[in-house]
């Protein structure tokens, strides 16, 4: 997961002429302003401009409660006080929506219609999310503590743009006709997989929704999605819009709940064709074990990260600062591609350093839905309290804390921005997934140590490459393990990219031309020819 | 699985105007099969044809040496015909799985193979498909020998096949094209195809050399490194092939060859955490397993070609003639042990009576016997475990009251050699409509209308393939559509080649082997981003 093109363009907006959101950057100005006043504003959090209409679950067209009656609160992670009680979906639930969702898909009509009539669908949905764009916004805020204009500037405007980007697919769906060897005509015929399950995490809740659903809309599934219980808000409001867009009854069914109960379920279950998931690498694994030992369906899966960002010493050091700052920071540091483990040239390192710790030092912290907030809470109090860890664990390992390192206020779940240097690599700082906002800077000398030390990780999500070198660029971009190299840049996040792992940062690729395969059977047709006239 | 190409060039040559002269004589050869009965086959069974070959490798071929296992152990490999030894191979267990990684990781990591040009990759698999063709003789012999399969059948399909296959991948050598892409703002995206790393690879005893040349040719050609474990059944031709892949110019490490078993050698190879990436083809239960493993260590991608129990339909418009032969030859072609075999014969009720009737003729025609004897159809089962259960399975079919038409006996006292068998009235709820069964065993069904055969052919925890006979293109094009499954055959069965993409819906499996669709297993996707200062265009 991690940002979107939306963070592209947050990036863009900081380095090169600004693309779209003159706000955004205007906002990463005035917060140099802020930094030391917004502690005292987090005791009073503004309210949302937002009302939460939907918390049941979505099954077969219909806001349903759980079969259980069980419901479970939703967090503010600006307070830790709750937003809303959700129907919670358990085994019984997902059971349910998987049978909506099996006849939406075995009697249609979803995959009967023309593929023109999907992606119609898809666009006027598309159309009802730029006209609800600031109700989904506020209500994304609000449920994950991102800044307001973060949601509402970059995420859901990519939002409906990677929803028209699908629409488009829709209709250009080709298969092969396949040579033969004999009097044989060969056609391949790419069909709709069925049932799709698919798990989404809670640091990108509305734009890992567009990775999912939107591909697997288009190519004529049908799904279940589970959402993170952390921020089950959007997906139903999405949802809700998506099915006044035309969406039939059945096709998208939403199950609110917790992932060793509906998570489990799902991925376990006989009559789902296929399964997506994007969380962590452990509970990765445990997917596809269950796929494993049901009926065997595919798993596709976007695990977690250690990227290395990588400053070499020509680089322009003030936009290697700026976007290093970025690649870690972003989102509170909960991206999967986050830019962890920032390797600076030694000949640059101590310039670098002094103006990354400056740069975390002007970050401004606070109220989301305040104007000019870079960074708001953390998720939850077990992301909290797990980054309050690692940075214990940074200090006790002798790495040196040259900013933050400690919470902010005394309500919700804001972090300082956290800059550590002298990280050795077998530091636990180096190695884990922190998911938080501490940056971890290490030195190297030379290429071919920093692409050793750069691959010794069991992850390959990202990597960053500062340099005007082409030579070392075209080295590092061939011999980074990683399913995304950014090169002067990072999180640039166009639906048209292709994202995902190589080793343990999981298996396929979302976005682009590569993620309709993932929903897509491949069916061979031989049928044998009479006389041809050409083979 | 299932029969390469050359399947299907015996279907072509019963059906249409046949191409290759040799396969044609082979064909006569089987009409000749009528003659000689069962029993005089049988009678031949007791003096086994020595096989016109010489084992020279039966040791692990690892970092390009042949090599003993760490332990010491070997197992022996046994001659389907006899139950006999053939020889003692050295037996490859976790220890020896670990040596063969490190090899395959070393030339992966410091090459030369990945960093050689596709072109010279490419000239390694084509000199390697020549020298195929030079010892065809002994290939196939070898493979017959330790197989059972009939020695026309592995001279003159699976082994021209392994040559056809690594000419046709060797093409793509130089063909992994990755795409620049456009981006919304000034970047200059590309999306690089680069290798996945070291392929772990898990082979079945069915096809040793065609499965052999699936799982190798699209690996190395993309400039990954292999290691490879062949059934403990057969591993004889794979050492032989290997080598001749090493005369060719294959560096050492690229390809490590570990005869062994599934829980020790097998399970070493899927869970190893050096390994990146792991393809299988087997039962879909091991399937399981091996996707198990590969989750509980490091998530390496799986690709797995698993069982089948594909629907043959027949409609009543369908020339009869040509279903039952071809409905034969889908169930009966290597013994019954192919996954796509069509082993649910459903039957058009206007029809069904004249096609069981000549089907039942044809198995009563078809000629048993050792296989390296001119004119033989179907040798002996793999091994005694495969032969007691598939006649566990022919009394199930009697027990449950389907019509026991011919066969469902054992062939002589030696060996592994089964009756053809063909089972009429079956139904659907039948353990033998069921289960694959992966022997000479045909179930054959009644069905009455299109909607039905559908729903009838569907309802299976399978979805491999189909066989659809009907002159009716309507008829042809619903079915296409409506079957779950990876490969539909349209008034032909076993059409194998190259190019065609191959693999399952549902609990068969996931990916597809061989042509285009192959290629992507064995490689990764890399996006690399850079901005744009002052684009020209966007």
């Amino acid at each position: 997961m991690a940002s979107r093109r939306i963070s592209g363009v947050i990036s863009r907006s900081l380095s090169l002429r600004p693309l779209s959101s003159s706000i955004v950057s205007q906002g990463n100005r005035s917060s140099l302003v802020h930094r030391f006043t917004t502690a005292a504003a987090l005791e009073e959090p503004i309210t949302p401009s937002v009302r939460v209409h939907d918390t049941q679950l979505l099954i077969n067209g219909k806001f349903v409660d759980s079969a259980s009656g069980k419901t479970f609160p939703t967090l503010d992670p600006r307070t830790g006080e709750v937003i809303a009680n959700v129907a919670e979906g358990d085994a019984e639930d997902i059971d349910r929506a998987v049978a909506a969702a099996r006849k939406a898909f075995d009697e249609g009509p979803w995959p009967k219609m023309t593929a023109y009539e999907r992606s119609r669908i898809l666009l006027r949905f598309a159309d009802l999310v730029d006209q609800h764009n600031d109700d989904l916004a506020a209500l994304e805020t609000w449920d994950n503590g991102k800044p307001y204009l973060q949601s509402a500037e970059t995420e859901v405007p990519m939002f409906s743009r990677l929803f028209r980007y699908y629409a488009g697919w829709a209709d250009k769906i080709h298969g092969l006709t396949v040579p033969a060897d004999g009097p044989y005509h060969v056609q391949t015929l790419h069909e709709p997989i069925g049932v799709a399950g698919q798990i989404i995490p809670w640091n990108f809740p509305l734009l890992m929704f567009a990775w999912k659903v939107g591909p697997a809309l288009a190519t004529g599934n049908t799904i279940v999605l589970k959402t993170a219980e952390q921020t089950p808000l959007t997906a139903l409001y999405a949802a809700r819009l998506l099915h006044e867009a035309g969406l039939p009854p059945g096709v998208l069914n939403v199950v609110s709940g917790y992932g060793p109960t509906a998570g489990a379920a799902l991925a376990g279950h006989m009559d789902v064709d296929k399964i997506a998931f994007t969380g962590s690498t452990d509970t990765g694994k445990i997917v596809h074990e269950l796929a494993a030992k049901s009926n065997l369906k595919p798993a596709t899966l976007e695990l977690g990260g250690k990227s290395p960002f990588i400053v070499c010493e020509d680089a322009d050091i003030d936009k290697a600062v700026e976007q290093a700052h970025f690649a870690l920071f972003f989102n509170q540091g909960q991206c999967c591609c986050a830019g962890s483990r920032t390797f600076v040239h030694e000949r640059v390192y101590d310039e670098f350093l002094e103006k990354a710790k400056a740069r975390a030092q002007s970050r401004s912290v606070g109220d989301p839905f305040q104007k000019g907030i870079e960074q708001g809470p953390q998720i939850d109090s077990e992301q909290y309290e797990k980054i309050l860890r690692y940075i214990k664990s940074g200090i006790e390992s002798n790495a040196t804390l040259e900013c933050g390192g400690d919470k902010v206020g005394s309500k919700g779940y804001y972090i300082q921005p956290t800059v550590f240097s002298n990280v050795k690599d077998d530091m636990l700082i180096a190695q884990d997934e922190i998911f938080g906002p501490v940056q971890s800077i290490l030195k190297f000398k030379e290429l071919p140590e920093v692409i050793k030390r750069a691959n010794t990780t069991r992850y390959g999500l990202a990597a960053g490459v500062f340099t005007q070198n082409i030579d070392v660029a075209n080295t590092l971009s061939r011999a980074l393990r990683a399913g995304t190299v950014w090169v002067n840049c990072f999180d640039v996040f166009d639906a048209a990219i292709p994202f995902g792992g190589y080793k343990m940062s999981g298996i396929g690729r979302e976005k682009g031309v590569y993620s309709l395969n993932n929903y897509l059977q491949v069916k061979a047709v031989v049928t044998s020819l009479k006389n041809p006239a050409w083979l | 699985m299932a029969t390469p190409r050359i399947s299907g060039i015996i279907s072509r040559s019963l059906s249409l105007s046949a191409a290759i002269v040799l396969v044609e004589s082979n064909i006569n050869n089987y009409l000749a099969g009528n003659i000689s009965s069962l029993r005089t086959a049988a009678a031949a069974l007791k003096n086994p044809i020595t096989p016109p070959v010489r084992i020279n490798h039966t040791q692990l071929l690892i970092n390009g040496k042949f090599v003993d296992s760490v332990s010491g152990k070997t197992f022996p490999t046994l001659d389907p015909r006899t139950g006999q030894v053939i020889a003692n191979v050295a037996e490859g267990d976790a220890e020896d799985i670990n040596r063969a990684v490190a090899a395959a990781r070393k030339a992966f990591d410091e090459g030369p193979w990945p960093k050689m040009t596709a072109h010279e990759r490419s000239r390694v698999l084509l000199r390697f498909a020549d020298l195929v063709d030079k010892h065809i003789d002994e290939l196939a012999a070898l493979e017959t020998w330790n197989n059972g399969k009939p020695y026309e059948h592995a001279a003159k399909i699976d082994v021209p096949g392994v040559a056809r296959l690594f000419r046709y991948y060797a093409g793509w050598a130089d063909k992994i094209h990755g795409l620049t892409v456009p981006a919304d703002g000034p970047y200059n995206v590309q999306t690089l195809h680069e290798p996945i790393g070291v392929a772990g690879q898990i082979i079945p005893w069915n096809f040793p050399l065609a499965m052999l040349a699936w799982k190798i040719a699209p690996a190395i050609v993309t400039g990954n490194t292999v290691v490879l474990k062949p059934a403990e059944q057969t591993p004889l031709t794979a050492l032989y092939a290997a080598k001749l892949l090493h005369e060719a110019g294959l560096p050492p490490g690229v390809l490590n060859i570990v005869p062994g078993y599934g829980p020790t050698a097998g399970a070493a190879l899927a869970s190893h955490m050096d390994v990146d990436k792991i393809a299988f083809t087997g039962s879909t239960d091991t399937g399981k397993i091996v996707q198990e493993l590969a989750a509980k260590s490091n998530l390496k991608p799986v690709t797995l070609e698993l069982g089948g129990k594909s629907p043959f339909i027949v409609f009543e418009d369908a020339n009869i003639d040509m279903a039952v032969e071809q409905a034969h030859m889908a169930l009966f072609f290597n013994q019954g042990q192919c996954c796509a075999a069509g082993s649910r014969t459903f039957i058009h009720e206007h029809v069904y009576d004249e096609f069981l009737e000549k089907a039942k003729a044809r198995a009563q025609r078809c000629t048993v016997g050792d296989p390296f004897q001119k004119g033989i159809e179907q040798g002996p089962q793999i091994d005694t475990e495969q032969f007691e259960k598939i006649l566990r399975y022919i009394r199930s079919g009697i027990e449950s009251n389907a019509t026991l038409e011919c066969g469902g006996d054992r062939i002589g006292s030696q060996g592994y050699y089964i009756q053809p068998t063909v089972f009429s009235n079956v139904k659907d709820d039948m353990l033998i409509a069921q289960d694959e069964i992966f022997g000479p065993v045909q179930t054959i069904l009644k069905f009455k209308d299109v909607d039905e055969v559908i729903k009838r052919a569907n309802t299976t925890r399978y979805g491999l393939a189909a066989g659809v006979f009907t002159k009716n293109i309507d008829t042809a094009n619903t079915l296409t559509r409506a079957l779950r499954v990876g490969t539909v055959w349209v008034n032909c069965y076993y059409v194998f080649d190259v190019t065609i993409p191959f693999g399952g819906y549902k609990m068969s499996g996931y990916g597809r082997e061989k042509g285009i669709y192959n290629l992507h297993h064995y490689l990764q996707v890399k996006a690399v981003v850079t901005p744009l200062e002052n684009p020209a265009w966007l």
